[in-house]
């Protein structure tokens, strides 16, 4: 097994957790200097597969050959050494301190007196973040930075140690499009400098633009390896999904004539300023932009969870006061959150208890506030069978779920309160093509049935796959909406990036 | 078969450690001493720990909401004294010692609801770390309690208080009695109530549960209530077992009691789950411990090391199974 060209290879590994066997005899090879992309739905083993190359997880049998040699990587601190470094799909970063401090995060560069050499590490930092073409100082708190920028740092952090693989797990999902071209333009060079890049995604464009060469999992197989010059992004998602997949995006409604919600004047001192819109009866209105344009502040200030400075808020022409979430909620509004995890739903909580969680009152309207088990389990069972739900029981705990089902779940969740708007931020990030497909469709048969829908989106093909029309916002304000005929990639990106 | 076993080895070990530590300790002590399984020693472990069980129970609630309440053991003393003093000051108005008692008890559970309301709006309103809030009340209650007591006893005139603490009603004291029927309405607070549910939720993820339309901020405002009043329940009981108040000595520890019954009953420090039934179980295991050692002839100055081991051994388990 001696091939000099090859960096990395994994020979017949299988992984098992208790009874299950998640991988099966997994072999590929990977040559020194390529971008190789690795693809399939959730739960396929694409991030089981990496975490054993990163020595997070040690394989059940199979073996690992680095340069040819073979080497047990049995944890982090092994594959740091060989010269593999992850990027995991959560950051890695630890928010009170800086920039600097994370990336030399327990590799401290120490002077001769065993103090911090702080100079030299800012220094370096420096460097690597103006290779990167990053603006940002080495002693910014990384609780300061936004999500892109936190992608910044990590890849600065894999790239300090001279790593010789850098695997990266979804790196695009927080990233707005031209976020996503200078990560690009930066992964190309570090290809040229000859580093080898392992690149996870469920976005097939981006990996027919970056890679070389991709491998398809599914339900821990390798199904497909091909260069991707010879392979169309349909037909990754075909050996994907193992079927044909119909047209993603379902056809848009024509929405009604009635205002239904109505935004007017919002600001909040610093981060947005006199944001008005209008939202249509069965319309499904897209809130695009830039990550850090206010976008997701703005669906916080309406739902009350952030206060703002001005601002009025009308439904169905009524202004309304809303102060807290609960407000919100009883005016008719649903909102599900960007952040699953951290603010979306509670993984330690069942399926059932975490459908109900915002609409608990409807089982509970009593003195005691008594919960009535029966009425919750059935409705929770009604969301199941509606989105097609894969749980073991509706008992099972949220954390045993993946990433689309745990989605599903939350988005029961807002919608068991029976909200006449919704507004949806990232509703498809993180998740498989097929999950995505249920979602838009679910989305889309809402809005026939008069559901009126707000769309926060940073994949601009969602809003214009999915939108009647599209708020295009920029540094807390709205340069322009786009109507029906005039939303294309080239005009919400002129708006997001402040140029028209 | 294989997976069944496999369940029954998980799941059940984990939910009911705290009771087969309890059948464990049982059959352990009666063993090692014949005295044990006798009726009499059974109802007095019981009596012994209803009092810091009762407070256990309302602890269960807020460490579930990831809290803590240190102010309890001081809160006691202090409601036991307030209720004393104001039972012998209405005696020289009121002719019946029945119609003070009965005035008696409420103003007992209001004071301590008022000193844990205390506790919740500065947790709340006041966006204080709870450690902290309730160290200082610790404090403040107990100096409070030192100084209208003048740091000695006061003692009750109320002749039918006194026959409250010591009662019993089919053959089981009133403070088991009273912890009994609280522990199985809590129970049911916690597993079928929209409360309940609001408690473990906030304890799992606060921000999910503010974003979730839950009004964080009142829920743990009537934790912190209702562990308040517990304790002012705790106080009526325990004062009228004596029939006086020892304001330097009441109740002092009784945090650490209440807190390690939590903890040996298998509910999570981190909060977001916990039993009732646990708690309890967990009480009457340092009850079980407490007179076994006496029994045996343990120096009562190690029976502190002893406590103390079990709680870090049960918090040692519990992190194993995570």
């Amino acid at each position: 097994m001696k091939n000099n060209d090859l960096i990395l290879q994994a020979s017949n590994i299988c992984k098992s957790f208790s009874t299950v066997e998640v991988l099966h005899n997994i072999s590929f090879e990977i040559e020194r200097g390529e971008i190789l992309g690795i693809i399939g739905e959730n739960g396929a083993g694409k991030s089981t597969m990496m975490k054993i190359l990163a020595g997070i997880h040690t394989p059940t049998s199979g073996d690992i050959y680095f340069e040819g040699e073979k080497v047990l990587i049995n944890k982090p601190l092994d594959a740091k050494k060989i010269g593999i470094s992850i990027i995991p799909q959560e950051f890695n970063l630890i928010n009170d301190l800086s920039v600097y401090d994370n990336i030399f995060l327990g590799s401290e560069l120490l002077l001769s007196n065993r103090l911090l050499n702080k100079d030299e590490m800012k220094k370096r930092t420096r460097s690597l973040l103006s290779n990167l073409q990053v603006e940002i100082s080495p002693d910014e708190k990384i609780e300061n930075l936004s999500a892109a920028e936190k992608q910044m740092v990590e890849i600065s952090k894999a790239l300090a140690f001279s790593s010789k693989v850098l695997i990266m797990d979804e790196p695009t999902s927080v990233l707005t499009q031209h976020e996503i071209d200078i990560l690009f333009d930066n992964m190309r060079k570090l290809k040229e400098s000859g580093l080898t890049i392992i690149y996870i995604s469920h976005k097939l464009k981006e990996v027919k633009a970056i890679c070389d060469r991709v491998l398809v999992l599914r339900d821990g197989d390798f199904v497909l390896e091909s260069q991707v010059d010879t392979i169309s992004p349909e037909e990754m998602a075909k050996s994907m999904v193992g079927r044909e997949l119909s047209q993603v995006f379902p056809e848009k409604n024509t929405p009604g004539d009635e205002v239904v919600f109505e935004v007017r004047d919002l600001s909040i001192s610093g981060l947005l300023e006199n944001i008005s819109f209008t939202l249509k009866k069965g319309e499904i209105l897209g809130l695009g932009g830039l990550v850090g344009a206010g976008r997701t502040e703005v669906a916080e200030a309406i739902m009350g969870l952030r206060e703002v400075s001005t601002g009025e808020i009308f439904v169905n022409g009524e202004k309304i006061s809303i102060k807290q979430p609960r407000d919100a909620v009883e005016a008719g509004l649903g909102y599900l959150s960007e952040d699953r995890q951290g603010s979306g739903i509670i993984t330690s909580f069942s399926v059932a208890h975490n459908m109900t969680l915002v609409s608990l009152k409807k089982y509970s309207d009593n003195f005691i506030q008594w919960i009535d088990k029966i009425r919750e389990t059935e409705s929770s069972e009604r969301f199941r069978k509606l989105f097609n739900l894969k749980t073991p029981s509706l008992d099972t705990a949220l954390e045993f779920l993946s990433g689309g089902n745990q989605q599903k779940v939350s988005f029961s969740k807002t919608l068991d309160t029976q909200p006449d708007i919704l507004i949806v931020d990232e509703p498809t990030r993180g998740i498989d093509v097929s999950a995505k497909q249920e979602i838009y469709q679910f989305i889309n048969s809402l809005a026939r049935k008069g559901l009126s829908c707000i769309i926060i989106s940073s994949e601009i093909e969602e809003l214009i796959g999915m939108c009647n029309r599209v708020v295009v916002m920029h540094e807390g304000k709205i340069p322009g909406i786009l109507e029906e005929n005039s939303i294309n990639e080239e005009e919400i990106m002129l708006y997001a990036t402040g140029l028209k | 078969m294989v997976e069944v076993t496999g369940i029954i080895k998980k799941i059940s070990w984990q939910r009911y450690a705290s009771f087969f530590a309890l059948v464990f300790l049982f059959i352990l002590s009666s063993l090692l001493s014949p005295y044990f399984l006798k009726p009499q020693n059974i109802i007095n472990i019981m009596r012994q720990i209803s009092y810091t069980g009762i407070i256990a129970l309302g602890m269960t609630f807020v460490i579930i909401t990831a809290g803590i309440d240190l102010s309890v053991g001081s809160v006691v003393a202090f409601t036991g004294a307030v209720v004393v003093l104001s039972m012998n000051a209405m005696l020289r108005v009121i002719d019946s010692e029945a119609l003070v008692l009965v005035l008696g008890i409420p103003i007992g559970i209001l004071v301590g609801g008022a000193a844990g309301a205390f506790n919740g709006l500065m947790i709340t309103k006041g966006r204080i770390a709870p450690f902290i809030v309730t160290l200082g009340s610790m404090s403040i209650f107990r100096s409070l309690s030192l100084y209208i007591g003048d740091a000695g006893e006061i003692q009750s005139h109320n002749t039918l208080y006194g026959k409250l603490g010591m009662g019993s009603f089919l053959f089981i004291p009133v403070p088991v009695w009273v912890i009994l029927i609280l522990a199985a309405v809590l129970h049911l607070v916690l597993n079928n109530t929209r409360f309940g549910r609001y408690l473990c939720a906030i304890g799992s993820n606060q921000k999910v549960a503010m974003f979730s339309a839950i009004n964080v901020d009142r829920i743990k405002f009537y934790t912190y209530t209702l562990i308040g009043m517990l304790v002012g329940i705790t106080a009526i009981l325990l004062a009228s077992r004596f029939n006086a108040v020892s304001t330097s000595n009441m109740g002092l520890t009784y945090e650490l009691d209440a807190i390690a019954a939590v903890i040996i009953g298998g509910t999570a420090m981190s909060g977001g789950r916990g039993t009732i039934w646990g708690t309890v179980f967990g009480a009457v295991i340092l009850g079980i411990i407490n007179n076994m050692m006496n029994m045996v002839g343990v120096s009562p100055y190690l029976q502190g090391t002893v406590k103390g081991l079990v709680i870090i051994i049960a918090v040692y388990f519990q992190k194993q199974k995570q």
